[in-house]
């Protein structure tokens, strides 16, 4: 069986040089561009308990399916790096030059080991180049997953830090939107509305799309949702915030609104309080520290 | 050099938005018109996408006779069997406001729809500057 006598022979290449191959492998990584991400210790003892796991797996495991049980131990440990290397910011070149760099030195030491056995050499440089080929798919497999992670994850936390619900005086609520409203956002803002509104039992609730781009039907079908919902719960909407040149295009998309709307919050905000028999009123002697000034709530 | 761009997504959606917003800008759109062509390419995008199955929109600069946009969607989706019918307010066959396709239209000076029932659809807007 040809693949026994090459991986025996293999992880017998590599047990034998193995101090040589890491040095060597060490000083690619390091040449390949010093970085300050990860100290000098720990690429080294990353790198010499892989060679270590490398070799194990090369004696043990079949070479030809790094899928088999023999290179779990590799297979996670290259898992585990791939993924701090993610996380680190390393790109996925830097992240593929860990296990690629390898090459060099190990093919170095099948062709001082087998000298002039031509076939040898090449039967060894082809085993062992698509055993790291496979690990370095490997690399990229985990590297790519732990980023999407990270964007998913980032994802979800901007839709909900992005909707805060707050609140301006007893009973009147504002909900400050900015950017896109997809489905998948309003779900999230109606829900945390809805629920402030119970909360601080709120009569009215303030709506303020001026951080919203583009106001096209699905935005305004999204917006009349969520009002007939807080509706339903017992409070009034009022949208603030409409831009002229939004106000112009969704007369021409024949987009209504079936809502109170302002032009900009302190409008809202004081029909909310008219609403609730409030009124801001200037006091007769401006107070020195200035600016809580009345008729701009919005600068409160 | 027209930009293609896949509508495949609905953050593609958002992607034909933005580069339509950053033509727009380049051409010296004033703020209302950028608003108009930005919101019909929208509406398009999103019907390429929820009606066409995904498609793909080209979005060309133009100079003559002046400065402006146009924008072609096209899907290979089922097609519209009554373009009349469908140009009109509040008729949809999705849960929409069925506003989108007559309100693109109301929004650009220019709008051409063809659409072969099982071959798809192709819309072309216009907003001159």
């Amino acid at each position: 069986m040809a693949s026994k006598s090459e991986k025996s022979r293999l992880s017998d290449i590599i047990g034998t040089h193995e101090a040589d191959i890491l040095a060597e492998w060490l000083r690619l990584l390091l040449a390949s561009g010093g970085d300050t991400r990860i100290s000098r210790g720990q690429l080294e003892s990353q790198c010499r308990e892989f060679l270590a796991a490398l070799r194990e797996a090369t004696s043990a495991g079949n070479i030809a399916d790094t899928m088999t049980p023999g290179f779990e131990r590799l297979r996670t440990m290259l898992g585990d790096i791939s993924r701090s290397r993610a996380t680190q910011g390393f790109s996925p070149a830097e992240t593929a030059t860990f296990i690629f760099s390898l090459k060099e030195p190990l093919f170095a030491r099948i062709r001082a080991t087998h000298g002039k056995d031509g076939e040898a050499i090449a039967d060894d440089t082809w085993t062992l180049s698509q055993l790291i080929d496979r690990l370095g798919l490997h690399t990229m497999d985990v590297y790519q997953r732990s980023r999407e992670e990270v964007i998913a994850r980032q994802h979800e936390e901007i839709a909900e830090l992005s909707t805060p619900v707050v609140k301006l005086w007893d009973g009147i609520l504002a909900l400050p939107l900015i950017g896109t409203l997809d489905s998948a956002r309003t779900q999230v803002v109606m829900e945390n509305l809805l629920q402030s509104i119970v909360d601080h039992s709120a009569e009215i609730a303030i709506i303020d799309i001026t951080g919203v781009p583009t106001v096209d039907t699905v935005v305004a079908q999204h917006l009349l949702k969520t009002v007939a919902a807080a509706r339903l719960m017992g409070a009034d909407c009022i949208v603030s915030g409409i831009r002229p040149q939004i106000a112009q295009t969704m007369v021409h998309l024949g987009v209504e609104l079936t809502v109170v709307s302002k032009a900009n919050l302190a409008d809202a905000f004081a029909v909310a309080l008219s609403r609730t028999g409030r009124f801001v009123a200037k006091s007769k002697a401006p107070t020195s520290t200035g600016t809580m000034t009345a008729r701009r709530p919005a600068t409160l | 050099m027209p930009d293609k761009l896949p509508i495949r997504a609905g953050d593609d959606v958002v992607r034909v938005r933005q580069q339509v917003r950053a033509r727009a800008v380049e051409i010296g759109f004033s703020l209302v018109d950028q608003t108009k062509i930005i919101t019909a390419a929208s509406e398009l995008a999103r019907n390429t996408l929820d009606y066409g199955g995904g498609g793909e929109a080209t979005i060309d600069v133009l100079a003559v006779p002046k400065p402006g946009l146009r924008i072609t969607f096209e899907d290979q989706g089922p097609g519209i069997p009554d373009v009349d019918t469908a140009l009109k307010d509040g008729f949809t066959t999705g849960n929409g406001l069925g506003l989108g396709l007559g309100g693109a239209r109301r929004l650009v000076n220019d709008f051409a729809i063809t659409s072969k029932l099982g071959q798809g659809t192709q819309v072309i807007i216009t907003r001159w500057k």
